[in-house]
């Protein structure tokens, strides 16, 4: 076997320009791979992240159906006792219950139609950045409070500050007419126009008075610790609240169906682009490794007619693609992964990017990210195909007939 | 004098020599030409869409507004121009399309729900050939005039709203002097768009009826142009900024949807960064190709050069060839480019991924468009760069000593 690395090694290097155009294809496309690889993974997890942060949360309780219209009367019963007894029961801090309708805002100048959640002050911010991203006055502290927090840029089209009262209008669990009068405690900016502009929350208490819910809520919202965990702690939840009718338990992937299928749709364009890279390669190697094969029919038939099977000869092939893809796949992963991961480092962002960045809810900088796995996947598939790709030639060999071959030039 | 002709057959000749070689380098070529081109056109057709549906929801290709509406979209922020100031300055000046209308935030309460929309009074009429709405998918009927007592909302928003047809929602937003302004409306019709979000978001009504719900007069909040073609909006621009003074501010759709915006404008860099990227895939297998084809005749290149051949035209043949090769290699892949999109020009159906979809601000449904001006810089990108990538092997051909290339030991 020794002898054969020895051989194949050699034999690599007779046209060492050849050689080293063939592995920089690969490692072409090994550099770009892991570039584009670590970076899209490194997007899907802040997308992923940073739009569940915000509102939906990794998990839900909620009523049979409310997920797709969120209709006011698809209710919670007693919806604090229900989240206080998971909290409890599940031993995590990550749980809070809310309600949300839908309302006309009025200030002395203006009126715009809004979304209100009903909060509980002390749990909301375990489970959503909005509390944290409050940056004039503060958030809400008393559950019975009337009290709002809002968007600045709603605050800003109300012409109201921090301190100012606001009249809320609306429709209660009833159907019956709901107003009430808050005061403005804190505005949030979260960079997402559409959250800015028509969000508003409130303390639950407050709001279950108002829009006459008696006790009653919409969601219960929990975070798992990671989204690996998310599993496990949907069927903790499962289990507590088996015994109540009409609630069911949604992960995010139901309640932000759009995410994962953005990802889909975005992951399958992305892999159309790295199976033309990757076939690309391959016809490299191909014709690289044919042509070794055929200028070499002279030897070989010698070789042959002294005795070595065409099975080996095969095999040398082989062998030959496999040290040359190794060098390929270590001098793209190396590369690969120094510039991704300095890039890492250092954040880089594209001329433009902001506008289509803030549609995901993502930076304006991105960081990709590298590991293990988004380093050596691309390489890995590139060294399959090439090996692949040398199987035809490698079985050429087996129909040469040393007299034949050596007759050749 | 006739040197082209026959280093051309000379490149053609060697070029079939070996020819599993380059049948190998013309299926790479192809497959190359054919990605570059086909993701073009799915690209090309997803942000087409999603332009054209944006554009007739933002909608128009040039808007006015009063300065401070655009932060502050109320009623208060008027155009400070009545109805027959606007049909003066523009109802003769050419434009495919204009229609002013009343935008304004406002809530829709059914006796179960509430939701809060946008409102858009509008002259149907006029807004007919722009408008997202689908006129041949409405339930019921679309507004049919400006003083249409009935109010249209999308079928997504009855849903949630558990109203339909014939019956009575109540639509609550501002008066002028930020007194409620409300009324109830039957609704006549539900719309459809192929944007889900859309029939969530809107709710119609004719433009003289929201004027009398709001109580302003025969004032509006938005005026919109449309011109040719989206991609240049220029002449409506300039049309519309000469026809108005300073009291309303003028914007480019690209200035309103700056997500849209900035997709068309970043689309044609990316378009060159995926020609590019595959090109260079290609060119090692190009160089070496050559390279290989250079040295498996070195002593014939020797022979050549003795016999009086000129290192230009050595190098002229070797250019050739690696030309001949991309030559044939992309019009293969053009043609493998063409049969595939064709077929699929009817439209992809991508509904399994529809929210995703969504979020990108695209419709389910993807119909590739192919480009001419995509195919030719995909055509001009690989034969240009091919040229540069062959000069080097080509060079070193024209440059042998013609007595050490013959005696060279193949």
């Amino acid at each position: 076997m020794d002898i054969m690395l020895r051989l194949a090694w050699r034999n690599l290097w007779r046209q060492p320009r050849r050689t080293w155009l063939t592995t920089g294809a690969m490692v072409f496309s090994n550099v770009l791979l892991i570039f584009m690889i670590s970076l899209q993974f490194g997007m899907y997890g802040l997308m992923i992240d940073n739009t569940l942060r915000i509102f939906s949360g990794h998990i839900q309780v909620q009523a049979r159906g409310y997920k797709d219209d969120k209709k006011m009367r698809e209710i919670v019963p007693d919806v604090r006792p229900l989240a206080a007894e998971l909290r409890a029961d599940l031993g995590s801090e990550t749980i809070a219950a809310r309600g949300l309708a839908f309302g006309l805002v009025s200030s002395e100048e203006r009126s715009y139609g809004i979304g209100v959640y009903g909060v509980e002050p002390a749990f909301e911010p375990q489970v959503s950045n909005i509390p944290g991203l409050v940056g004039e006055g503060r958030y809400l502290d008393d559950i019975d409070a009337y009290e709002i927090v809002i968007g600045s840029a709603l605050a800003r089209n109300l012409r109201v500050s921090v301190g100012d009262e606001l009249t809320l209008l609306g429709s209660g669990l009833d159907g019956s007419f709901a107003a009430a009068v808050l005061r403005v405690v804190g505005t949030f900016d979260s960079g997402a126009r559409d959250i800015d502009r028509n969000i508003g929350e409130m303390p639950l208490g407050a709001f279950q008075e108002v829009f006459f819910m008696n006790g009653a809520g919409h969601q219960v919202v929990a975070m798992a610790p990671s989204l690996d965990d998310v599993p496990a702690l949907e069927s903790r939840i499962e289990a507590a609240i088996a015994g109540r009718n009409g609630l069911v338990v949604h992960d995010w992937d139901a309640l932000e169906p759009g995410l994962r299928q953005a990802i889909e749709a975005d992951m399958s364009s992305a892999f159309f682009m790295y199976g033309i890279l990757v076939i690309l390669v391959a016809f490299s190697v191909l014709n690289t490794q044919l042509m070794s094969v055929l200028e070499r029919t002279h030897e070989f038939g010698v070789v042959m007619a002294l005795g070595m099977k065409p099975g080996r000869l095969g095999g040398l092939v082989m062998l030959e693609t496999a040290l040359m893809g190794l060098m390929g796949l270590v001098l793209g992963a190396v590369i690969g992964a120094a510039i991704t991961h300095w890039l890492g480092i250092q954040g880089y962002s594209i001329p433009g990017m902001e506008e289509m960045a803030s549609q995901f809810n993502l930076p304006a900088r991105i960081y990709p990210d590298t590991t293990w796995l988004s380093t050596l996947i691309g390489p890995a598939v590139v060294f399959v195909f090439t090996l692949l790709a040398a199987v035809y030639p490698a079985l050429r060999l087996q129909r040469l007939h040393p007299v034949e071959a050596m007759r050749s030039a | 004098m006739h040197i082209l002709p026959v280093l051309v057959q000379l490149a053609w000749r060697y070029l079939w020599r070996n020819h599993r070689r380059t049948i190998i380098m013309l299926s790479a070529v192809s497959v190359g030409a054919w990605a570059m081109i086909f993701m073009m056109a799915l690209s090309r057709g997803m942000v087409d869409q999603m332009i054209s549906d944006g554009i007739s929801v933002i909608p128009g290709h040039v808007q006015i507004h009063n300065p401070a509406f655009l932060d502050d979209p109320s009623i208060s922020n008027p155009i400070p121009y009545s109805q027959a100031e606007l049909e003066h300055k523009f109802g003769d000046s050419g434009f495919v399309a204009w229609a002013s209308r009343v935008r304004v935030p406002a809530v829709v309460m059914s006796e179960r729900e509430s939701r809060g929309v946008t409102l858009l009074g509008i002259d149907p009429a006029a807004e007919r050939k722009f408008t997202f709405v689908d006129y041949d998918r409405v339930d019921g009927r679309f507004l049919d005039a400006v003083d249409d007592n009935g109010l249209v909302m999308g079928a997504k928003l009855a849903d949630t709203l558990e109203t339909g047809v014939g019956k009575r929602v109540v639509l609550m937003s501002q008066g002028p002097d930020n007194d409620i302004a409300d009324r109830g409306f039957r609704v006549v019709g539900l719309f459809h768009a192929n944007v889900e979000s859309y029939e969530e978001s809107f709710v119609f009504l004719g433009r003289q009826t929201a004027q009398e719900m709001l109580r302003i007069g025969d004032e509006t909040t938005e005026v919109v142009f449309v011109g040719d073609d989206y991609r240049n909006v220029e002449p409506v621009y300039e049309k519309v900024t000469a026809a108005v003074d300073d009291s309303v501010a003028v914007s480019r759709w690209t200035e309103v949807d700056r997500y849209l915006g900035t997709i068309l404008k970043t689309m044609d860099g990316f378009m060159l960064i995926w020609v590019v990227v595959i090109f260079l895939a290609l060119s090692f297998g190009l160089v070496n190709t050559l390279v290989m084809a250079v040295f498996e005749r070195v002593r014939e290149i020797g022979l050549l050069l003795a016999l009086g051949m000129k290192p230009g035209m050595v190098l002229g043949q070797i250019v050739i060839e690696s030309m001949l090769l991309l030559g044939i290699g992309l019009l293969l892949g053009d043609l493998l480019a063409y049969v595939s999109v064709k077929p699929l020009e009817s439209g992809i159906d991508l509904s399994i991924v529809a929210k995703g979809m969504e979020m990108f601000g695209a419709s389910s449904i993807l119909y590739p468009k192919l480009y001419l001006k995509d195919v030719i810089l995909a055509n001009v990108v690989v034969l240009v760069l091919g040229f540069l990538a062959s000069l080097s092997p080509a060079w070193r051909a024209s440059r042998y000593e013609p007595v050490e290339a013959i005696t060279r030991v193949g």
